[in-house]
């Protein structure tokens, strides 16, 4: 129990600071290792809160395959442009700002003010059981089936749309 | 249930001492006389031209959505995988059916993009 807390603290600290670090950064592609520091302790974190399965997606669907898409994007826009892009626009600045005032209201009201969902049960044992594979393989298959296949169609049309901007015509 | 993660614990911090540690000490034992030749931008021998940041080809924008797709389609496939025989014996050819359905609709997106010339570089 202690050692799930102790790690849980470590795992936030880390994850807290290179959030700051990563919003602070000037150059983009520093920001971008940062955010993978941030994805790697957040696994940590789900992790100890018990979602190994979530944790292993963590790390391989974010730290690996989102940010090499992040560091391409970052590396396709030039980021000379942006910085001189707010230098003549500096009102744009409120807008960033109300917008971060608003998704931290949001993430306050959330913590403060939801209640736990229905049906979780609070023993540590059936909390492990429901984030392994075994028991979300069960669930996909058997509750879940019809989001699983509208997850391939999605996956299907994120493919082409991909594919239509990327590549304009056949060979 | 944390415990049986320990080994991976001790694997991530002895990457991590073993990384910082040959860098540092690098830095630490290694003689250091640098002038201006050792401390400009390694280009292969040649002065240095233009900035660092210049603008890649769309092209990886298409590698790396690509990557992702595929990436996601298969992290579905592992707990169908770990599961399979277990809901074999329970429920039958029908949880086969249902990741054939779901690989064929990907199938789908995957002829049209080695149609499309997605997989080439030109």
């Amino acid at each position: 129990m202690t050692l799930e807390i102790v790690l849980f603290v470590i795992f936030a600290l880390v994850c807290l600071v290179s959030g700051i670090l990563m919003v602070t950064r000037v150059n983009p592609v520093i920001s971008a290792l940062f955010l993978v520091v941030n994805f790697g302790s957040l696994a940590g974190l789900y992790l100890t809160l018990n979602a190994q399965f979530i944790a292993v997606a963590q790390v391989i669907i974010y730290a690996g395959a989102i940010m090499v898409f992040f560091l391409f994007v970052i590396m396709l826009i030039n980021p000379e442009h942006e910085k001189r892009f707010l230098e003549y626009k500096p009102q744009l600045k409120i807008f960033a700002v109300a917008i971060a005032v608003l998704v931290f209201l949001q993430i306050a009201y959330i913590i403060l003010f939801s209640k736990p969902s229905e049906g979780v049960s609070r023993e540590v044992a059936a909390s492990v059981k429901a984030g392994t594979i075994e028991q979300i393989g069960r669930e996909l298959f058997t509750k879940y089936v019809l989001p699983f296949e509208a997850v391939g169609y999605l996956l299907l049309s994120a493919a082409i749309g991909a594919l239509v901007l990327a590549k304009k015509k056949f060979k | 249930m944390l415990e049986s993660y320990i080994p991976i614990f001790i694997v991530m911090f002895f990457a991590t001492v073993i990384a910082l540690g040959i860098t540092f000490s690098s830095m630490l034992l290694g003689p250091q006389r640098p002038n201006k030749e050792k401390l400009s931008t390694y280009e292969s021998g040649m002065k240095p031209v233009g900035t660092t940041r210049e603008r890649i080809s769309i092209k990886y924008y298409l590698v790396a959505m690509l990557f992702i797709i595929f990436d996601l389609e298969v992290l579905f496939i592992y707990p169908w995988a770990v599961q399979f025989k277990k809901l074999f014996a329970e429920f039958g050819i029908s949880i086969f059916i249902s990741m054939f359905i779901f690989l064929v609709v990907f199938e789908l997106g995957y002829l049209y993009a080695y149609k499309k010339g997605g997989f080439e570089w030109d």
